[in-house]
């Protein structure tokens, strides 16, 4: 079956993604409507003792797999900023990666207005 | 005839995905991961590379609301639109949170590559290519005559053990679990589908709604293989291990080559976005009627 782990690990993840999503509406994350539902939905789904209760076990994989995209898409943007995210080198730039210099013309390059 | 290009295509500023999209836009089927936003502003002439636009987040605040369609999503005071200018409403409330969530948590730029629900929701409430429920279920599993679990290789000899070991019991309990057979091949035809196959997983496709096929399509691209979609619906894998095991070949170069983490980590956070957003965009979209009657029973 689905390697899930435990229902507390996955909320724990799922706080801890929100906690990092709410620096960009700096709201505390406590606030938000998906806090809010998630504890409600695990509260409510943890009363059952029975181990192999179905809609547990339904509630459970999708939380894991909202975990997952959280995760993922945190990632997947820090990834971007990290390597795709810059732009192009500047000329200057360019010709500073193998030592060279651009010249300097004081009176300005003849095609430039 | 072919079906009719979805209007003001937007080239997503990721460089990726922009080369991925067009090669799939060239099929006659159509791509639901192609994104449907129009362009903010054409691109201005300049030597150095610039990149377009992009939207600034424009509201403060993002809430839900139900109306009599369903649940709609306000930024600040006004309501979220799709790109054909419908309102935009779901059917389930979790999946209306989880967009709220993605509008939320966009910082100073919106990044609309990044939000991945909402761009299913979009694509469910304009389809823009305008399939209906048979073309959608007869792509999906004419997928199986290329299905990447069945595709065997023949060398080398570790590569094809570690295909035999992950792949089979899941061929394997797909059918127990449907009472069809797939089995794998390492031909270059690929393996050969008998209709009944077919036929019984067209009539279990065609249970599910219009949005829940638009999820399970969007899945089945991004995995490039149908037995693993109904791994994940079923709930018999997680999206962890659905993209390990579509991934298998590539995991296994990069064990003996080396990881790079700008290509194969980048992929691989990606791949695992859309797919988890794809799964439970799927299970959002089937399962708001049995929430409500555990509810009542209470």
């Amino acid at each position: 079956m689905a390697a899930l782990g435990s229902p507390a690990r996955t909320l724990r993840g799922l706080l801890r993604e929100l906690r990092y999503l709410d620096a960009a509406s700096g709201r505390p994350y406590r606030d938000t409507a998906a806090y809010r539902y998630l504890v409600k939905a695990f509260r409510a789904h943890r009363v059952t003792s029975e181990k192999l209760c179905r809609a547990q076990h339904e509630l459970h994989f999708q939380a894991a797999t909202y975990l997952c995209l959280l995760r993922s898409v945190r990632q997947h943007v820090a990834l971007h900023q990290e390597f795709h995210g810059k732009g192009e080198r500047s000329v200057e730039e360019s010709a500073g990666l193998v030592g060279l210099q651009l010249p300097q013309q004081p009176g300005g390059k003849g095609w430039e207005p | 005839m072919r079906p009719p290009r979805p209007l003001g295509v937007m080239w997503r500023i990721c460089p990726r995905l922009r080369d991925r999209g067009r090669g799939l836009l060239n099929r006659p089927s159509s791509d639901p991961t192609g994104s449907m936003w129009p362009r903010p502003t054409p691109r201005p002439p300049a030597r150095a590379y610039v990149p377009p636009t992009e939207r600034k987040r424009f509201y403060q605040n993002v809430s839900i609301s139900q109306g009599e369609g369903g649940f709609e999503i306000n930024l600040d005071h006004r309501k979220l639109k799709t790109p054909q200018a419908k309102l935009f409403t779901v059917p389930s409330e979790a999946l209306a949170i989880a967009v709220a969530t993605e509008w939320d948590s966009q910082q100073d730029t919106i990044k609309f590559y990044t939000m991945h629900l909402t761009t299913l929701c979009n694509t469910s409430l304009d389809n823009p290519t305008q399939r209906n429920k048979d073309q959608m279920i007869r792509a999906a599993v004419k997928f199986l005559d290329t299905d990447t679990i069945c595709y065997r290789v023949e060398e080398p000899e570790t590569l094809v053990e570690l295909q035999k070991n992950e792949w089979d019991p899941v061929i394997e309990w797909a059918e127990k679990r449907y009472g069809v057979e797939i089995g794998s091949s390492t031909s270059i035809m690929g393996p050969s589908i008998p209709t009944q196959t077919r036929e019984v997983l067209t009539s279990h496709l065609s249970s599910y709604n219009m949005w829940a096929l638009q999820g399970i399509e969007f899945v089945v691209a991004q995995l490039k293989s149908m037995v693993l979609t109904l791994g994940l619906i079923d709930r018999r894998l997680t999206v962890e291990q659905a993209v390990l095991l579509s991934r298998l070949e590539e995991e296994y170069q990069i064990q003996k080559w080396g990881n790079i983490e700008w290509a194969h980590d980048y992929e691989l956070q990606e791949l695992r976005a859309r797919t988890a957003a794809g799964t439970l965009f799927v299970h959002l979209c089937l399962e708001s009627s049995t929430v409500k009657h555990k509810l009542l029973q209470e």
